[in-house]
């Protein structure tokens, strides 16, 4: 009776030193990670898209991508989500009679889908072999191939479902918006917003995006105004237009601490495809829980010592347990 | 300090072709074609995995379930080597032999589904390695583990080869091993659940919460003591042997204590969140988790009494309602509560599950061939009582 009480003191004293641990990232979570100052982004303005698609086809090929088929001609690409070989797609919100474009009911909507660019992206904090970075100056999120064991923690852990796998092929690659990186060194820019004829998706550093978006939250709806096209910072191609109806609420602002590309629309975000995220990202909270079990191998290091005491002891009088036994036959 | 006189293991013997090792053999033959073609054309030509549910059965149930199975080695040695319950003895060998496979296999189940395998070893190397990653720690953990369990189970090995010398130098430092091999398991078992976490709002609050290193820590424990039940009947039913009732009682016992500090726990966790609105959601997610928690409550029902606790039947069938529950809980959490939006959805082929097959195939053929060759059961002439 006597070992049984010592075990269940065991049971609990182990149970209570384990539940510490466990709350006490709830205490000390690291904090969820911000833009940097020079991130560059997208703004996407869904009012002024037009649903031409003329950023899917440029990013095909500024990816090298090959087309994908979803109708049985097979005459043009026609994904109907973004893959391992589709980095950017522009979807379709319908509702009703769709006789009203950016109206919630009997209208339609366009709405696009490409890697935001976490502040704090959960698939940087989820990859084993830091095949997935995030730049410390221009924020974007890169994927290395040669680097990448094909686990798709990535894939599973992204909210927005953006790093896809390539599963038809034996040598699969992860693909995703690296925000045209390659193109930067022959003065080109993100592909999507170099084509866009609305200045629908617009390129440039996260904090002038973020201003623009919010000049035009401020605007009357109906009133007209100019919108820039292309990149913020480049030669004006602006044009007049009307302003939207928009949702006041920059997408991106503060969704799991700030995404680099912002998202502006009429129809709400839940229903054009954007999940409704916290400002405290889940990569901040898993690390949390990490760090705090085992931030300096402490804790483990501890244990083990703890551990090998107590197994040393027993083991030596198990041992003499059995050498009697041996003799015995 | 308390000494235990116990069964001294031996083979079991007999011959090594029947039934059971030829099926297990079949199927093996089977998942190896399988994953012929799987590295020839790749995972898309065989698995139904996809965007949406990039991890199917291969990695949720012969990884994350098949390492809780696994957990009769660790669960056994912290009683015996911790919580110095020397009597346990005789169960050692025979649940870290489970153990040692469930891990080896669940180690090459990760392998198959890796979509870019050639590059694995980047997973050890440092300046790959990325320590913020839940998976990182998983996968030096769990092969370190794998590891240590070979160096425990040696002295199978050394005594059925006569190393007697080896085996002594191996004895000194074996404490220190039998410590990794408690805290490893800790360590990889908590943090698979988790991996959870950062996958956020897309897993259903019912398995979402920070407390899941916690909830999957208490279950691997548990399942651990519900798999040595299981194991242990199914043994001496295979083997016509006399079952261990004199161990495999209080051992129960003990399960049932664990159990319910893990459904504590678990009633805590989900009322501070307050996610017990899921719950009653009328969804087949809100009914997998019922069934999910029923099965780790049947055990009260089935051996809450002493009497009811004497009867084999119900020792193997607590067992089993702990592996469903253990099972269930890592389904739900991994596929069953994630939801990634509407259009994506996984049930598994049938040549995803042939792999799985045959991955328990290897389990049950290497089993049987250890069992009947080296020295792992007790041997039964030695047993003292029989309840």
């Amino acid at each position: 009776m006597d070992t049984r009480r010592h075990f269940l003191k065991g049971v609990l004293a182990g149970g209570a030193a384990v539940a510490g641990a466990v709350a006490a990232p709830e205490v000390c979570a690291r904090e969820t990670h911000t833009r940097p100052p020079e991130g560059l982004g997208l703004l996407y303005d869904a009012t002024l898209c037009v649903g031409c698609k003329a950023c899917v086809a440029a990013c095909k090929e500024a990816n090298n991508n090959p087309p994908e088929f979803s109708t049985e001609d097979h005459l043009w690409d026609t994904p109907l989500d973004t893959s391992g070989y589709t980095f950017n797609l522009i979807k379709m919100y319908r509702n009703g009679t769709m006789e009203t474009k950016d109206a919630e009911v009997n209208g339609y909507a366009f709405m696009k889908t490409s890697c935001m660019h976490c502040a704090d992206p959960s698939c940087v904090s989820a990859c084993p072999v830091s095949a997935m970075l995030k730049d410390p100056v221009t924020g974007i999120v890169s994927y290395n191939p040669d680097a990448c064991v094909g686990c798709r923690y990535c894939v599973a852990a992204c909210p927005f479902g953006i790093p896809k796998y390539q599963y038809d092929s034996p040598t699969g690659k992860i693909g995703k918006c690296e925000l045209c990186r390659h193109r930067y060194k022959d003065g080109h820019y993100s592909a999507c917003a170099e084509v866009c004829p609305t200045g629908a998706t617009l390129y440039g550093k996260t904090s002038d995006l973020l201003a623009e978006a919010k000049r035009r939250l401020a605007l009357k709806p109906g009133s007209t105004t100019t919108y820039p096209r292309g990149r913020l910072d480049g030669p004006d191609q602006s044009w007049e237009g009307p302003v939207g109806n928009y949702i006041q609420h920059v997408y991106g602002e503060t969704e799991y601490g700030g995404t680099q590309v912002l998202k502006l629309s009429a129809v709400t975000f839940e229903k054009v495809g954007m999940p409704n995220l916290p400002p405290h990202s889940s990569a901040a909270t898993s690390e949390g829980i990490q760090h705090s079990l085992y931030g300096g191998l402490v804790l483990p290091v501890v244990a083990l010592g703890a551990l090998s005491f107590i197994a040393k002891r027993t083991v030596k009088h198990d041992d003499e347990a059995n050498s009697d036994e041996e003799k015995q036959p | 300090m308390k000494q235990h006189a116990h069964a001294w293991p031996a083979p079991v013997g007999g011959s090594l072709l029947n039934a059971a090792t030829l099926t297990c053999g079949i199927l093996i033959a089977i998942m190896l074609t399988i994953l012929l073609v799987r590295f020839v054309f790749g995972l898309a030509t065989v698995a139904n995995v996809n965007d949406g549910y990039s991890w199917g059965i291969w990695v949720v149930v012969d990884v994350m379930i098949g390492s809780a199975l696994a957990c009769g080695g660790f669960s056994v040695a912290l009683l015996v080597y911790i919580f110095n319950r020397g009597e346990y003895h005789p169960l050692v060998r025979p649940a870290l032999l489970g153990s040692l496979f469930g891990y080896t296999l669940a180690g090459g189940g990760i392998f198959i589904d890796l979509g870019r395998w050639w590059n694995f070893w980047h997973i050890f190397w440092p300046s790959y390695s990325n320590p913020n990653s839940v998976m990182f720690e998983v996968a030096v953990c769990v092969t370190a583990y794998i590891l240590v369990m070979w160096i425990e189970f040696s002295p199978v090995f050394l005594e059925k080869f006569g190393k007697r010398d080896f085996k002594k130098k191996l004895n000194k430092w074996l404490f220190f091993f039998i410590a990794l091999g408690v805290l490893l398991p800790m360590m990889h078992q908590s943090s698979l659940g988790t991996m959870l976490v950062v996958m956020g709002g897309q897993v259903n609050p019912l398995w979402q919460t920070p407390a899941v290193p916690l909830i999957y820590l208490l279950t691997a424990i548990v399942i651990g003591y519900g798999v040595v039940l299981f194991e242990a009947c199914v043994a001496a039913a295979a083997y016509r042997r006399s079952i261990e009732m004199h161990l495999l009682n209080p051992l129960s016992k003990i399960m049932l204590g664990v159990l319910g500090l893990y459904l504590v726990v678990r009633v805590v966790d989900l009322s501070v969140r307050g996610a017990w609105g899921d719950a009653f959601a009328f969804s087949g997610v809100a009914m997998s988790f019922w069934i999910e928690n029923l099965a780790f409550i049947a055990p009260f029902f089935l051996i809450g009494s002493a009497q009811a606790r004497r009867n084999p039947a119900n020792l193997f069938l607590a067992g089993l309602a702990i592996m469903v529950g253990g099972i269930l809980l890592r389904l739900n959490g991994f596929l069953i509560g994630y939801n990634t939006g509407p259009g994506w959805n996984y049930f598994p082929s049938l040549a995803e599950i042939m792999v799985t097959v045959g991955m328990f195939a290897i389990e049950v053929m290497g089993y049987i061939i250890i069992t009947k060759r080296f020295p792992v059961l007790p041997r039964e002439d030695a047993q003292v009582t029989h309840s």
